[in-house]
């Protein structure tokens, strides 16, 4: 299956890309590591009059503490990120998620920052995102700016990078502290594997065994992924017993625009995002005790 | 605006003018007359196409040939040493993780991959790492018996087992 032409750049540094951004003829798509890319140029869904490869260009590959936030360079691997020590110990709500991605061979070549800017709304890793207060940091020849991750998602497939903009990292709030604990659950899609509706949740715990935060995430419920904030007050200084839970999740998929679809109606949607709210919310809250 | 790639397929240097938009597992099978890599659904589920990219299993038909250029790819054809059969090889013989074969070549290169990451997996390892190969033959009892079987024979005699990227010739 062949797709349709289109011209090839693999420049090697980030100017060099950012130029070719701005002057090769559009539309201009950027070519991370294509798992997601190339099976839509394969069906003709995408037909750029131009792909730029970011394989070759260093600046975006890395991965780096940074404080209180891990940064993940936009074309670090799966499996980079999955076999990172540093990402494992601060991070591993994102290791947990990705582990559930694809599969070993989409995860050998798949890329945090190509799946941010894919922006599938069944996608795992931003539903992550949500939940660790990723900012994303977006490259132009104008300069860098960082977008909160609540507002990088806009629409299916569409983020707020603009057509000049390079995702070139990411920076995650890492979750090592005492009494705080993470958990990524999902309903996979029994044929396609991706999230029918996937949950991240990020518990912290007080002294006295409270939830001092709680911030949640969810996917492919909604057109894009989306924050349950709703579900986060309502849990804030409460003892995370089955009640309270409950009490909290029922609301979790309340203001999100639901999809729905041959395999999930809306309301099936909403349903399993309240019961993995609450599943993944009881995970994360048993880690954290167990860190307290 | 055809493209000049150099990258090493089985340890052997190749250069050629490609189209952008052809797949590695064309330029594998219609360029290289590399046929043990095989086309099975052409949308990324399948994994009959896999191969070893820089020693780490991909699908081909997910992967541009332009972005192999510099890479070192191994296919199906790498595994035998002559008439030697890989320890993959051998086991899904030994096993039988196969009927009608349409799948296998895809179905050992994604084990010899995964046996890089986990050289002593549990058969619950071995089935969720070969979640992306489909065989419509088996039922996978067999072949994840092929690969336990394998794993065991590697880590017994480390040196029964070759397959880094580009290590045999042809």
């Amino acid at each position: 299956m062949y797709s349709g032409d289109f011209a090839y750049y693999a420049p090697t540094s980030l100017g060099e890309m950012l130029t070719l951004l701005n002057n090769a003829k559009p539309e201009v798509k950027v070519l991370a590591g294509g798992q997601s890319l190339i099976p839509l140029l394969k069906l003709r869904l995408a037909s750029p009059a131009t792909l730029i490869d970011a394989s070759q260009v260093p600046d975006l590959r890395m991965i780096a503490d940074s404080g209180n936030t891990i940064t993940l360079g936009a074309m670090t691997t799966y499996f980079q990120a999955i076999d990172s020590p540093l990402v494992q110990q601060r991070c591993p709500l994102i290791i947990q998620a990705l582990r559930q991605v694809g599969d070993p061979q989409v995860r050998a070549r798949g890329t945090i920052g190509g799946s941010l800017a894919h922006a599938d709304p069944a996608g795992d890793l931003p539903a992550v995102a949500m939940a660790l207060d990723a900012e994303i940091h977006a490259v132009s020849s104008n300069g860098e700016r960082s977008i909160a991750a609540a507002n990088f998602f806009t629409d299916v497939l569409t983020t707020a990078l603009q057509p000049n903009e390079v995702l070139k990292s990411v920076s995650f709030t890492a979750t090592d502290q005492p009494a705080t604990g993470t958990a990524y659950v999902k309903h996979r899609h029994p044929a396609s594997g991706y999230a029918v509706v996937g949950v991240a949740a990020v518990v912290r715990l007080g002294a006295d065994g409270t939830c001092q935060e709680a911030r949640v995430g969810i996917t492919g419920a909604g057109a894009h992924a989306a924050r349950a904030r709703g579900v986060e007050q309502a849990l804030a200084g409460k003892t995370l017993d089955e009640a309270a839970l409950d009490a909290a999740c029922a609301s979790a998929a309340d203001g999100l625009d639901l999809m729905s679809d041959t395999y999930a109606s809306d309301e099936f949607r909403a349903h399993l995002t309240r019961v993995l709210a609450k599943r993944a919310l009881a995970e994360a809250a048993s880690r954290a005790h167990s860190q307290a | 605006m055809r493209q000049t790639i150099k990258l090493k397929v089985n340890g052997v240097e190749r250069q050629d003018d490609v189209e952008p938009r052809m797949l590695l597992v064309h330029y594998l099978r219609d360029r290289l007359n590399l046929t043990g890599t095989h086309v099975g659904c052409d949308t990324g589920q399948c994994g009959a196409c896999t191969v070893l990219l820089n020693g780490e299993a991909v699908k081909s038909c997910m992967v541009l040939a332009v972005q192999a250029n510099g890479a070192e790819v191994s296919t199906v054809e790498s595994l035998a040493r002559g008439t030697e059969y890989h320890p993959v090889q051998q086991a899904f013989w030994d096993m039988h993780g196969l009927q009608c074969g349409f799948c296998t070549p895809g179905m050992m290169m994604a084990a010899v991959g995964l046996l890089k990451r986990n050289p002593n997996p549990t058969d619950d390892e071995i089935r969720e790492q070969l979640e992306g190969n489909l065989c419509r033959c088996t039922g996978y009892q067999n072949i994840v018996a092929a690969v336990r079987s394998a794993a065991e024979k590697m880590q017994s005699t480390p040196a029964a087992a070759p397959v880094t990227a580009g290590a045999s010739g042809e």
